[in-house]
């Protein structure tokens, strides 16, 4: 059982956020890491192919500079490789884009499941999996919190808005993993090291045999015009608990006449 | 590009259509032209009234596709539809999991891009503008499309208000699901519904949330304790749900529900950008949190800075003698 799966390297969501403002696309300059997201995509992975007695996961991540630091997190976890796309013809690429570039470069590896994050900690669009299963001419099932493999299928607990729905699907297949649905296991030191060694085949638009104007801000067919604060909710009344806060509360409630 | 036409896909739950659907069908009138709706299932032709009602003059039956997971069937057949040149200006999808699926879909079919997140539409002279919340809310950036075809935009839940406008039942027509081989090859093998107690998440005037501060799974029963005796619904940030204390149905957030409710009360939670993003539109809120620098606390208009395990009960027993 080969597995893909995406791997987003973000900038750290712990420092600010900032747009370019001349561009207005997130800034990703600085170091960027694993998004936490994919971390759980990243152990599902290496659970599956264990399960299954054979294969491995291969890491495919889209990103500027050759940025690779985020990738050595996933190694070290257990990825065995990992490919790499980046080029500056990327730069300001869309969901769409971005989808047709990763869908190329999975197609290289020939996987029997695809897995991603439902949606990135950075960008959250949320619909890039599925233009990508579509490009791939796969089933896709999204927002899965439990996947089992077995007999050339995948079985999965998808969420729905009531509750959850199984969901069988032949493979290959794309799979989209919530939060939590396994807990991510901390490279080891001996994963660090080793990880240090993996292969990372790093690609370029041209080596996908797509064309530049395909791709980056020359395939976006959105344009932000304008970026502006949001209109502020102003922090209101703090009150110190010491054993009364709860009377604020009531006065609080009585006010809007709730109790 | 003039608004000739706007599509919005009209969901169907328990034979009627889901409100996000109709508070679209409301901003579809709004932005002029013709307004069709696209659902699918069983119970289309019974939720015709109801889209009419709301402005729809069509509504195309994609029918009951059975056990398919919706995304690429409902996809393909839209795509048909517009490749018929029957195509709209402007589709508004819901932001729901089946609506993220088939827009995903019918981006890469018609080769257009897809607008997520959308919190406002505006028509421009030919354009349409979009708003969307980034950094779970702090700023708004306006995008507008520049390509041709149809202007695919996903927008969330209460983004407008549904509002009858008293229209005959829309017409049914009906839309053929094509062939698509392996991409509509998931099935559902079963459906599992987890039932939960009192008003609804998303239309509680009341909602009463716990985070990852209640310590465990067993202390959620506070939640749900003082949600009743408010009336409202009990909801929970995702670190909880993904900790698997509560169902996904309670998960209040960017990938959960989005509440706007009279009252909204925020229990041990510290409000991450996940979180804001899915309840900061609620009319008043309340936090507690014992950690002062919560960011939670920047959005409440009444912030306790206590421990939920001594507040919570404290007021639980003063409301109760109350009643």
């Amino acid at each position: 059982m080969n597995v893909v799966v995406l791997v987003k390297q973000i900038p750290d969501p712990a420092a600010p956020q900032a747009l370019d403002p001349q561009t207005r696309t997130l800034v990703r300059e600085g170091k960027l890491i694993l998004d936490d997201s994919d971390a759980y995509g990243v152990e599902m992975g290496l659970q599956l192919a264990e399960q299954a007695g054979g294969g491995e996961v291969t890491l495919v991540s889209m990103a500027p500079n050759g940025e690779t630091s985020g990738l050595r997190t996933a190694l070290a976890m257990g990825a065995a490789k990992a490919v790499l796309v980046s080029d500056d013809a990327l730069k300001g690429s869309d969901a769409l884009s971005t989808a047709r570039v990763l869908a190329k470069a999975i197609q290289r590896v020939q996987p029997d499941l695809v897995i991603a994050a439902t949606e990135s900690t950075d960008g959250y669009t949320g619909t890039m999996p599925v233009q990508l299963a579509e490009f791939l001419s796969m089933p896709a099932v999204t927002f899965a919190k439990k996947i089992s493999v077995g007999d050339g299928k995948v079985h999965v607990e998808r969420q729905t808005e009531a509750g959850y729905d199984e969901v069988e699907a032949p493979t290959p297949v794309v799979v989209t993993v919530t939060a939590g649905v396994v807990e991510p296991r901390y490279p080891s030191f001996k994963g660090i090291m080793a990880a240090k060694s993996k292969p990372v085949d790093q690609l370029t638009v041209a080596d996908l045999g797509l064309d530049a104007g395909q791709v980056g801000a020359a395939g976006a067919r959105q344009e932000v015009t304008d970026v502006s604060a949001a209109e502020e909710r102003k922090a209101g009344e703090i009150v110190v608990d010491e054993g009364e806060g709860y009377e604020r509360v009531v006065q609080f409630l009585e006010q809007l006449k709730i109790v | 590009m003039s608004i000739d036409k706007v599509w919005v896909l009209a969901e169907i739950a328990d034979g009627s259509p889901i409100t996000t659907s109709l508070e679209l069908l409301a901003q579809a009138r709004a932005m002029g032209g013709t307004v069709e709706a696209l659902s699918w299932g069983p119970d289309t032709a019974a939720a015709a009234t109801a889209l009419g009602d709301h402005g729809a003059t069509t509504v195309y039956d994609i029918g009951d596709i059975g056990d398919a997971l919706p995304g690429a069937p409902v996809a393909g057949a839209i795509a048909e539809l517009v490749k018929a040149g029957n195509g709209p200006d402007v589709l508004l999808v819901p932001t729901t999991y089946d609506g993220r699926d088939v827009a995903g879909r019918l981006s890469v079919k018609l080769d257009v891009p897809v607008i997520t997140n959308v919190v406002g539409l505006d028509v421009v002279g030919d354009e349409v503008h979009s708003q969307h919340g980034l950094f779970g809310g702090a700023q708004v950036a306006t995008a507008r499309f520049t390509g041709a075809g149809p202007a695919v935009f996903v927008v969330r839940a209460k983004t407008f208000a549904a509002e009858p406008v008293g229209g005959a039942p829309a017409q049914v027509v009906a839309a053929a699901v094509p062939e698509l081989g392996a991409t509509n090859s998931a099935v559902v093998l079963a459906r599992h519904v987890e039932e939960r107690s009192g008003p609804k998440l998303d239309e509680a005037d009341v909602v009463v949330s716990g985070g990852r501060g209640l310590g465990g799974a067993e202390h959620y029963a506070l939640i749900e304790e003082l949600a009743k005796l408010v009336h409202g619904a009990a909801g929970a940030s995702r670190a909880i749900v993904d900790a698997g204390w509560v169902p996904y149905s309670h998960q209040v957030g960017q990938t959960g529900k989005t509440v706007k409710p009279t009252l909204y009360i925020a229990c041990g939670i510290s409000g991450a950008t996940q979180h804001l993003v899915g309840m900061k539109g609620s009319k008043n809120i309340i936090a507690i949190n014992k950690d002062r620098d919560a960011p939670i606390f920047s959005v409440a208009d009444l912030g306790i800075v206590g421990d939920v395990h001594k507040v919570v009960p404290k007021l639980i027993e003063a409301l109760k003698s109350r009643s």
